[in-house]
């Protein structure tokens, strides 16, 4: 199956239609998702931002990520499905739509970034201390993070503007 | 003379404005600012979330309850300025659309009522007693903290759906 025959299989569940014929449900959704947004942007941002050194130094950085990140996780839990459930409405449009793609790319190279932060950066993240030294790799990590994410909530607004 | 008549000679006149006019012709403006009140919201309700978790005792209970609202609550009051800034200038572009609208009039509601929520919270973790480490928190508190959340997530709701009264 192609990819156009794909988004308009999407396009034609059931699912697809009820949003899309419900004056109601997109904008409920909607909402849902950039309630989720905020709370996966702000999350990752305060990790990033100790990091950088900016905040929270005199906590160490394992803190600071086991207690955010459980809140990152279930928020992009939500803010995925609510983004597929609003894309299905439209998928035709979504899917050839330039920033919705570059979304899409940006939230890979999100996963992309953390996986390396943890596959290998911060394997050892137990052993910066309290005020101690953040590696550099680290902080690059946190700084490529944050521009990732301020970039990406640029897109998703910039959807909204390119759809006709 | 009724205030809805006031407000609507000062839509019309705003919208004339040469600032006004240049917003409106920019296509890039809006959603750039809209961008930068996203991000800043962003802030608010997570930093607002992570002193109201810390005041029902979920998370870093090893800190002091003054220490982690020091740590978050520059991160509520601060993102306003960049919120107020953006949103003067989304009001300037199109005054009509949000000062007439109802949901942008219960958007501000719900915001004055979680600016007096988030200077409850500063006063309640700036008290003595709150020196002590993860006791029970009392009813007082659960009501404050729900009360929090419920107006930040209404705040972020009312935002979105200014764009659809119309």
């Amino acid at each position: 199956m192609g990819y156009d025959a794909l988004l308009q299989w999407l396009e034609a569940t059931s699912v697809a239609t009820t949003i899309r014929e419900n004056e109601l449900l997109f904008p409920w959704i909607e909402s849902i998702h950039v309630l989720a947004i905020t709370l996966v942007v702000g999350s990752i941002s305060i990790v990033d931002l100790r990091l950088l050194g900016v905040t929270s130094r005199d906590r160490p950085v394992g803190r600071i990520a086991d207690e955010v990140l459980p809140y990152t996780w279930g928020a992009f839990a939500v803010a995925a499905t609510t983004g597929a459930l609003l894309f299905s409405s439209n998928a035709m449009t979504y899917g050839h739509n330039f920033f919705f793609l570059g979304k899409m790319m940006l939230i890979a190279l999100a996963g992309i970034n953390m996986a390396v932060f943890h596959l290998f950066v911060g394997r050892d993240v137990e052993r910066w201390g309290g005020a101690g030294h953040v590696p550099s790799a680290a902080k690059a990590a946190g700084a490529v993070s944050l521009s990732i994410w301020i970039v990406l909530v640029g897109f998703g607004r910039w959807i909204g503007f390119t759809l006709h | 003379m009724h205030i809805a008549h006031w407000l609507n000679v000062f839509c019309v006149w705003l919208d004339q404005t040469a600032l006004s006019q240049a917003i409106q012709a920019a296509g890039w403006i809006v959603p750039t600012v809209q961008t930068i009140h996203i991000l800043s919201i962003a802030l608010v309700i997570v930093s607002a979330l992570m002193v109201d978790l810390r005041l029902l005792g979920i998370i870093a209970v090893d800190q002091p309850l003054e220490r982690v609202s020091a740590r978050f609550l520059p991160f509520v009051w601060w993102p306003l300025l960049a919120l107020l800034a953006t949103g003067a200038i989304m009001i300037i572009g199109e005054p009509a659309r949000s000062l007439q609208n109802p949901v942008f009039q219960l958007k501000m509601t719900l915001l004055a009522g979680a600016l007096i929520v988030t200077a409850i919270v500063q006063f309640l973790t700036r008290r003595p007693s709150s020196r002590e480490g993860a006791g029970r928190p009392r009813v007082g508190t659960y009501a404050v903290v729900v009360l929090s959340l419920l107006l930040w997530t209404g705040i972020v709701f009312a935002g979105r759906w200014i764009a659809y009264w119309a």
